[in-house]
């Protein structure tokens, strides 16, 4: 079970309160992730990527573990900590004004 | 007695405001899916419950909200939006080629026929249309891929297609408006186009009166008349009488011709509104007072429409979307401010009165009128 934290807005427009959680099949990685949260949650097909070339959305990252994984493969392993639940992925969208 | 719901889209969220035939009492819903950008939000002439918005973020991409009970309820359609094909390149703003790329939506124009068919202008600019409500998108690429297409460019708010006409009297033909490219219209359902833009000079673009790279800011036709158009241009106020084949200023005694909305009265089709702007360096009315400017003889003669507007330190804008009228009688006609005001005239523009002050930067208005 992975547990994700969404910027607000992501968790607003899915409906979730908090944490999301995810179960994935093998060893965890950043694609494998988002499949599993896109196919629970279809509104947030296209929030995080880019539905036709995947590509990350330019104002948001991935942080795991005090670290900064975003621009590690997607098909990258996540941290154990990550994989075994202990610590969130972190989709985390830029501070900006306005 | 009737009723009027007037649809607004801000820079943080969609508001929606309702009255009846007075329209002098208001009440406000919103903010809807807030501090998101809703561009557009406009409802279905045939089923004025049925509802489409754009919610748009820097940060989260392109959404699409339906509602089918008339803004009471929404649900997330489909958000998919593929180029046809290998999309190509426009020209960049530096003169060089530049690949074509999704943004945003900036217009929905539901079917006067069908609920579940509605247009959407997209930027980069191409043109989608969804037969399923909303569930899934297929562009019409014989816009986009217009021998001219390489030759479009964006202008100062992106490449924009964010003006959709349906003709009510030829259910084949159509008119967009892309920034900065022109005006374009197909007569066989959007398979081709062709660009309408004879008539039109622009300084500032290498040929002032070149096929296409005319930065249109908004189209508008009376229902009644579908081959008469008006245009605000980048500068310039202009007409056609022929379908769009060729133009000419009637910009006339106007304080200036710069701005971005244009309506027509809904029961006077050669009544027409715009709202001038000091200039393109100065985006705010001249002399810090809010007009309107009306024709009743479709052009070349305006009136300053002030009486009840801020006519002292005024510095906000009207954009291109943000304006539009009812059907009932007297036309009302509404407008919205990047200030935060929308405006209501429920006496065709003679009197004014804010039905909000505070709202985010209004993006667009648009009006529905209900039994």
């Amino acid at each position: 079970m992975i547990r994700v934290v969404l910027p607000t807005h992501l968790r607003t427009l899915a409906g979730i309160a908090d944490e999301v959680r995810v179960t994935v099949q093998g060893r965890p990685t950043r694609g494998k992730v988002l499949d599993a949260l896109e196919a629970a949650h279809p509104v947030l097909r296209g929030t995080i990527r880019d539905q036709a070339t995947q590509v990350r959305r330019p104002f948001l990252r991935f942080f795991a573990c005090e670290q900064d994984l975003t621009h590690e493969p997607p098909d990258a392993p996540l941290p154990e900590a990550v994989a075994a639940g202990d610590e969130p992925y972190l989709v985390v969208g830029a501070m900006a004004g306005g | 007695m009737s009723r009027v719901r007037v649809l607004v889209g801000t820079r943080k969220g969609a508001f929606i405001l309702g009255a009846d035939g007075k329209r002098d009492r208001w009440e406000v819903s919103g903010p809807h899916f807030p501090g998101w950008e809703i561009y557009h939000v406009k409802g279905s002439p045939v089923d004025p419950n049925r509802l489409y918005a754009s919610q748009t973020s820097g940060w989260f991409g392109q959404v699409m909200q339906r509602s089918d009970d008339g803004g009471k309820t929404w649900n997330a359609v489909g958000n998919k939006f593929e180029y046809e094909g290998v999309p190509g390149t426009h020209q960049w703003y530096d003169g060089t080629q530049h690949p074509w790329a999704f943004a945003r939506v900036w217009h929905l124009e539901p079917s006067l026929t069908d609920p579940d068919t509605v247009y959407a202008g997209v930027e980069d600019a191409a043109l989608f249309r969804s037969t399923d409500g909303g569930a899934t998108w297929q562009e019409l690429p014989g816009l986009r891929t217009h021998e001219s297409g390489p030759k479009w460019q964006p202008g100062a708010g992106g490449m924009c297609l964010h003006t959709i006409l349906l003709d009510p009297q030829n259910p084949k033909r159509m008119f967009v408006a892309i920034s900065a490219a022109g005006a374009f219209r197909t007569d066989d359902g959007g398979a081709t186009w062709t660009p309408i833009n004879r008539g039109l000079k622009s300084q500032g673009i290498p040929s002032p009166e070149a096929e296409v790279g005319h930065c249109v800011h908004r189209i508008a036709l009376h229902p009644s008349r579908p081959g008469v158009l008006f245009m605000q241009k980048h500068w310039d106020v202009m007409r056609s009488d022929d379908g769009g084949d060729s133009w000419h200023e009637v910009s006339g005694d106007l304080p200036t011709d710069f701005g971005f909305p244009i309506d027509v009265h809904a029961h006077e089709p050669e009544t027409i509104y715009v709202v001038p702007i000091t200039s393109d360096s100065y985006h705010f009315p001249p002399d810090g007072r809010l007009r309107v400017y009306r024709s009743r003889t479709g052009g070349n003669e305006w009136e300053p429409l002030a009486k009840g507007l801020p006519q002292q330190d005024c510095y906000v804008n009207v954009l291109r979307d943000a304006m539009a009228v009812d059907r009932l009688d007297p036309c009302g006609v509404y407008f919205g401010t990047t200030g935060g005001q929308v405006y209501a005239s429920a006496d065709a523009g003679n009197t004014w009165a804010p039905i909000v002050r505070d709202l985010p930067a209004v993006l667009s208005v648009e009006v529905q009128s209900l039994p």
